[in-house]
């Protein structure tokens, strides 16, 4: 019989880490080969955005005076950094998709039960999520440049802007983990878009929040999607006259320290999540 | 000299208001194939959780491979396969993706991992549609690739839970040859099953387990002959002629005749199926009785277990 050993008997922390590294390799590798096999898939994920923003860019924007100049002025300089910063509060539902699927296919459970860091399930989850992320950003970033937007700002501005999304993104993936290993199956994962929703939407992406009633305005003023649009509005150059809370007044450090502060609480509660797997 | 590869002793696990398993023992001998059996709810999947390190024990010891599973869980997982109770492959990957990102997370190198797909999936003839979808992939198909999944490092334990369940008769003889296979290749193999059928055809030894507790662990003929009798089963063509028939096999019966009146049908356990059988089809012919149908059929396994775990409480 064919014996392979992978693994030396004793194992240093550099080989560990090595190991590590080649565990979350793995486990991004496979979600690549899934965007190579299912372009369709990623397309239709990205159908979402794509349809929201022609509807509030051709249908309600007409409507909506947003600069005080009247209606329909400078709409699409609004909505499409909220467009981007809608679809970074969303994907926490396609991780939660994914790892409800990989839970209840058991691929989860064979992988806990291989001799590999089991940590990479979750973590090569989020790299390959935030990598996803990335190209779903620049898809629709050609997208907005089409429909007629432009970044004002510099190229580093514009980068940063960038770089504040992926960072929302990437700490709504704890969340999306801590969701996905929580509902029972997949269906319940798909229904996770009800909470999405009102999460993405009762924000500044696309209705100032001025605009709204007082109790639900300051919601969305202290929503974390919000504090990232309205940062990535500014370094795009595409500033818009905001309120006078914290969170508008200092929106690029609220969405440096808003992703921080669901890390801190959504990342313990996905490890244990995970470990309590096991009882 | 047999080994024992898997010995766990006085397993008992609770979730939060149930008792999944009560003082379970089981152990299996290298190079052979465990059988456990129940119904659905029984603790089967608890069990392989609990021998494959993926859930916490409440009490009692595991041991697999020589390693306990809860102080060298790693250990353990370097020398066990693992099939679940639904095949855990990548649908939107081929066969052959699978085998080798399965063997880059046992961390193989890619070359030894493409080497090791390209074997596994000649032995469970899976060569020819290696690079297809497996979505497209039937059930028995889906699962010996999944079987195969599990064997990327030729483990020294195979567990596999329900390996059958929800595969059409086709689908099934794959998977079974399959086992078959490894079993003759030395490999212990650990499956749970509600099919009696399956056990027999596959295991060495069977443990029958009902409410997270040993009912009895046997030998597949051992456990055949504590599970009563056939039963000798008569479905007459017009309804009206049950009564006759009820007679016919109340005379050869061991045990009380059921009858089921929209069926048309009387059954009876027999201590000799084959004497009872020839001598009611000639008696139904001499009677000129309209037979639908005639035969013996095993007892169906939930006759068994009710048999089987009586016993246990008369004990
Ligand atoms: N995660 C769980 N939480 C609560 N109860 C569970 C859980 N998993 C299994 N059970 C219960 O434990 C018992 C044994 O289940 P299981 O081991 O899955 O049985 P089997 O695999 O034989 O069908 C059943 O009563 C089942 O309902
Ligand atoms: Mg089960």
């Amino acid at each position: 019989m064919t014996t392979t050993n992978p693994t030396m008997t004793r194992e240093t922390l550099g080989s560990r880490l090595k190991w590590t590294i080649h565990d979350y390799r793995a486990i991004v590798g496979q979600e690549f080969a899934h965007i190579f096999r299912q372009p369709a898939n990623f397309a239709w994920q990205l159908g979402f955005p794509i349809v929201m923003v022609l509807l509030f860019v051709y249908v309600f924007g007409s409507a909506m005076d947003v600069t005080g100049a009247g209606a329909g002025v400078d709409y699409v300089s609004f909505a499409m950094p909220g467009m981007f910063a809608m679809t970074m509060a969303f994907g926490f539902t396609n991780t939660a998709w994914a790892v409800a699927e990989m839970k209840e296919k058991g691929f989860i459970d064979r992988v806990r039960s291989m001799p590999m860091a089991s940590s990479a399930v979750v973590v090569g989850r989020n790299i390959a999520d935030t990598i996803h992320a990335a190209v779903d950003l620049s898809i629709l970033a050609l997208i907005a440049l089409v429909i007629g937007w432009r970044s004002d700002g510099s190229l580093l501005e514009t980068l940063a802007a960038f770089g504040l999304l992926l960072w929302l993104r990437f700490a709504l993936i704890w969340v999306g983990v801590w969701l996905g290993l929580l509902v029972k199956n997949v269906e319940q994962a798909g229904n996770l878009f009800a909470v999405a929703f009102p999460f993405a939407m009762v924000s500044s992406v696309f209705t100032p929040p001025d605009l709204m009633p007082n109790w639900l305005g300051t919601i969305a003023v202290w929503n974390p999607v919000s504090a990232t649009a309205t940062a990535i509005r500014d370094l795009y150059g595409n500033p818009l006259p905001v309120g006078d809370a914290w969170p508008e007044t200092h929106a690029i450090a609220a969405a440096l320290i808003g992703p921080i502060v669901i890390t801190v609480i959504f990342l313990p509660l996905a490890v244990r999540r995970f470990r309590g797997l096991g009882r | 000299m047999p080994t024992t590869t898997v010995e766990a002793r006085n397993l008992g696990k609770r979730y939060k208001d149930t008792s999944a398993l009560e003082n379970f023992d089981l152990s299996a001998e290298a190079g052979t194939v465990l059988g456990l059996l129940g119904p659905n709810g029984a603790g089967k999947t608890t069990t392989v959780r609990i021998l494959t390190t993926l859930l916490s024990l409440d009490t009692g010891s595991a041991s697999v491979a020589g390693f306990d599973v809860a102080r060298d869980a790693r250990q353990v997982r370097r020398r066990i396969g693992l099939t679940g109770q639904n095949p855990a492959v990548d649908d939107l990957l081929s066969a052959r993706q699978n085998l080798v990102l399965f063997g880059r997370l046992f961390r193989l190198t890619k070359a030894r991992a493409r080497e090791r797909a390209a074997r596994l999936l000649e032995q469970f003839g899976l060569a020819e549609t290696a690079d297809r979808q497996v979505k497209k992939f039937s059930g028995g198909m889906k699962r010996r690739l999944d079987l195969a999944a599990g064997m990327i490092l030729a483990p020294q334990v195979l567990f596999l839970d329900e390996p059958t369940t929800g595969l059409d008769p086709a689908g099934r003889r794959e998977v079974w040859d399959a086992v078959s296979g490894l079993a003759a290749d030395g490999t212990t193999v650990v499956l749970t099953t509600h099919y009696l059928d399956e056990a027999d055809r596959l295991c060495d030894r069977i443990a029958v387990i009902d409410h997270g507790r040993n009912v009895v662990e046997d030998t597949p003929a051992g456990l055949k002959r504590r599970m009563g009798h056939d039963r000798l089963e008569l479905v007459v063509a017009d309804h009206a002629e049950l009564a006759a028939a009820r007679g016919l096999i109340e005379a050869v019966a061991s045990g009380e005749p059921a009858v089921d009146e929209a069926a048309g049908s009387v059954s009876a356990p027999v201590a000799e199926p084959v004497d009872a059988l020839t001598a009611t089809a000639t008696a139904a012919r001499e009677k000129r009785l309209e037979v639908a149908d005639i035969g013996l059929r095993r007892p169906t396994l939930d006759e068994a277990f009710l048999e089987l775990i009586g016993q246990e409480d008369r004990k």
